[in-house]
């Protein structure tokens, strides 16, 4: 059973926008009942199905790594949260629909975990701006979800669906709009449904099968710095 | 004439200072938020702006700026209104939201906000009984009840928050009290973490993988709910289920051991970070002025217990003894006139100007801690209210460090209040504070270093 090859994903996002509902929902088809403040991180795994339905189907545990707290965070607290940024194959970007400030936030939030390798004293060097290159050459496959779908009225579902649709085009992702509370949105065969196993195929993809020298730029320095203490805990 | 021309002065004071408030709400309060409810950003701009029209006419009460009589009047129209404000406005609209958050209560809104706010002003009301504020011969709804009453809340909240400040700022100021931590601790802490992170993992791989062997067979795992979920529970139990629920109790643990590794974690980067602060130019002058502000922390926690034993209360202000010593023992002849009012207008922008920077961040910071999108407007109504109270207990407050012909219009528009009270009041309760927040942090202190320090 833990013999399954598995990935790791960082789900990134303000405080409140249903990250953790989001990750109960994909990890145990179930609503989370009482949502609450997340200290720290939790993780939830996920069964998937490697390209499913073909010869080549293979079982996978997509690790889901929820960070909480917030970008304007203190750099104490952002330099314990790098710890978790180790080693990550997707990040899944999630902003709350109605408001507009969480989905801005989300910029910084990818700079944060991607410019994690790059600078191994863990203290960030940026100020977090969007930065067009950094996102060219980013080999980590991105998803932007967007939460609470069922409180936007339908005369601003219009505005508000053009507006992430370039929110997603920033990141060169696709995008997935939902509601936490209502499992019928990730129904099997649903259009969403596809998009997310999409994602997590092309996460696989990356992952195990077009393995090269230098797949995420950094992590040897990483290993350097560190002396390979965090690096061992690892296990391939 | 002049009247019209001072009125125009004071109105286009006040919209400055509601467009600082607005900005500051912008800017600080909400930056993480968006403003979907304008009616709260402008009640807080406006018990603001009212707030700092009370300061600033006390310095032009100093200065002499303005004819005295529409300061007069400019003064009680300003309380008048900040009154109204205080208890009015804020507390209904504090109702009025926390209603809307109710999902139930929708419907009857107003009905609701407005039962709210009665239980408000019969709790407000009944506040007065136990405290000597007043004479009898006041009427039921006079300006000096209510301020009596906004007083004693805020004159509370500003001694508490004083005696805290006053023993926190030396702790956080001075390296003396700084754990000792080094690199090698936070990476044994670090380890400890991922550790317990991928046991977590490892335990909900079997979860995943039961439940979808489960859901493969046709079981249906069914948490046991309500009365006969669990009696069912108890006679017919599917194994897989059972094994889930063990195994879930074992992450639940685990999970909570990985939340206080990541806030001591949290805990040993900051110190860290404040040790290297410490060892910079700035942090060592901020290291020499907690030596300073922890001698004026002690001497102010004298002077209240003094106060106090002795039963006194200061005839003078701080100017006035300091140009009499100057004058009658160091022999240094100059115009006391007209020193003192340069430097007792000096000595209260001083005060002005730090309480109320001081009351904007503490605010700032409480708000960052425990608002959410949801409860936001709330917060911040609640915030404003304290504001209003802190600013006019101030007021109150600030009497006692200004030059006696300044004191006569303060005592003339607040009316007659046993001034001598709250002072008593603020020391009892600035000495309750300043020695339970050293209690605590001493206790907190101690506790911290023995948990995780390399032996």
């Amino acid at each position: 059973m833990a013999s399954l090859d598995r990935v790791k994903v960082l789900v990134l996002g303000d405080s409140g926008v249903g990250k953790s509902s989001l990750v109960h929902l994909l990890c145990q088809n179930q609503v989370l009942g009482n949502p609450s403040w997340t200290v720290g991180c939790s993780v939830d795994v996920r069964v998937h199905d490697y390209k499913e339905g073909t010869p080549v189907e293979k079982t996978y545990y997509i690790e889901l790594w929820d960070v909480g707290g917030s970008v304007g965070s203190a750099s104490s607290v952002k330099s314990t949260r790098a710890v978790f940024y180790n080693s990550i194959n997707g990040i899944i970007l999630v902003h709350d629909l109605t408001n507009k400030k969480s989905s801005q936030n989300l910029y910084r939030w990818s700079s944060e975990a991607l410019n994690k390798d790059l600078v191994p004293t863990g203290v960030l060097v940026t100020n977090g701006e969007y930065d067009q290159e950094q996102f060219a050459e980013n080999q980590i496959p991105l998803l932007v979800i967007g939460t609470k779908l069922d409180q936007i009225h339908e005369t601003k579902r219009h505005e508000v669906l053009t507006r992430t649709a370039f929110l997603a085009e920033d990141f060169n992702a696709e995008e997935i709009n939902l509601d936490c509370t209502n499992p019928r949105y990730l129904a099997a065969g649903s259009s969403n449904a596809v998009k997310l196993s999409r994602f997590f195929d092309k996460v696989i993809e990356k992952r195990y099968f077009l393995r090269d020298s230098n797949q995420i730029p950094g992590l040897p320095d990483r290993k350097r710095f560190w002396g390979g203490t965090l690096k061992g805990l690892h296990y391939d | 004439m002049s009247f019209l021309i001072d009125s125009s002065i004071m109105i286009t004071s006040q919209i400055l200072f509601f467009g600082f408030g607005w900005l500051f709400f912008m800017r600080q309060l909400f930056k993480d938020y968006e403003v979907r409810q304008y009616v709260v950003q402008v009640i807080f701009s406006v018990t603001f702006a009212f707030s700092c029209t009370m300061f600033e006419l006390i310095i032009f009460e100093i200065l002499g700026v303005l004819n005295s009589s529409s300061r007069y009047f400019h003064w009680k129209l300003n309380l008048c209104v900040i009154l109204l404000i205080l208890v009015f406005l804020v507390p209904f609209y504090i109702g009025y939201f926390i209603v809307s958050n109710i999902r139930l209560l929708h419907k009857q809104r107003l009905l609701f906000s407005c039962l709210l706010w009665l239980t408000f002003m019969y709790f407000f009301w009944k506040l007065g009984d136990p405290f000597p504020i007043l004479s009898p011969k006041h009427g039921i709804l006079s300006i000096e009840q209510l301020i009596s009453r906004v007083g004693v809340i805020g004159v509370t909240l500003m001694a508490l928050l004083s005696g805290f400040g006053a023993v926190n700022c030396p702790y956080t100021y001075m390296s003396y009290f700084l754990r000792n931590v080094t690199d090698v601790d936070i990476l044994a802490l670090e380890r400890r973490l991922l550790q317990t992170m991928d046991m977590i993992i490892s335990k909900k791989k079997r979860m995943a993988m039961t439940r979808r062997t489960m859901f493969q067979k046709g079981e249906v795992h069914n948490k046991p709910s309500g009365f006969w979920g669990m009696i069912k529970s108890i006679t017919t139990s599917a194994p897989g289920s059972e094994n889930l629920n063990l195994i879930q109790q074992e992450v639940d643990a685990l999970e909570e051991l990985s939340r206080q590794l990541f806030l001591e974690t949290a805990d040993l980067h900051a110190t860290k970070e404040r040790i290297e602060y410490s060892k910079t130019f700035k942090g060592k002058y901020f290291n020499f002025l907690g030596y300073f502000f922890s001698i004026y922390c002690v001497w102010k926690i004298f002077m209240a217990t003094i106060n106090i034993v002795f039963d006194r209360v200061g005839k003078t202000d701080p100017v006035t003894r300091g140009i009499e010593i100057t004058v009658n023992y160091l022999g240094i002849q100059f115009d006391v006139k007209f020193w003192s009012q340069h430097i007792s207008f000096i000595l209260v922008g001083i005060i002005i100007v730090t309480s109320i920077r001081g009351l904007l961040i503490t605010l700032t910071k409480f708000f960052y801690a425990i608002s959410s999108s949801k409860s936001s407007n709330v917060i911040v109504l609640l915030l404003a209210q304290i504001m209003g109270m802190y600013f006019v207990s101030s007021v109150l407050l600030i009497r006692m460090s200004m030059p006696l012909e300044y004191r006569t219009i303060v005592t003339q528009v607040l009316g007659e209040l046993q001034f001598s009270f709250y002072h008593r009041w603020f020391d009892v309760i600035f000495l309750v504070s300043a020695l339970s927040s050293i209690l605590f942090l001493y206790l907190a202190h101690k506790q911290a270093p023995e948990k995780h320090m390399t032996p």
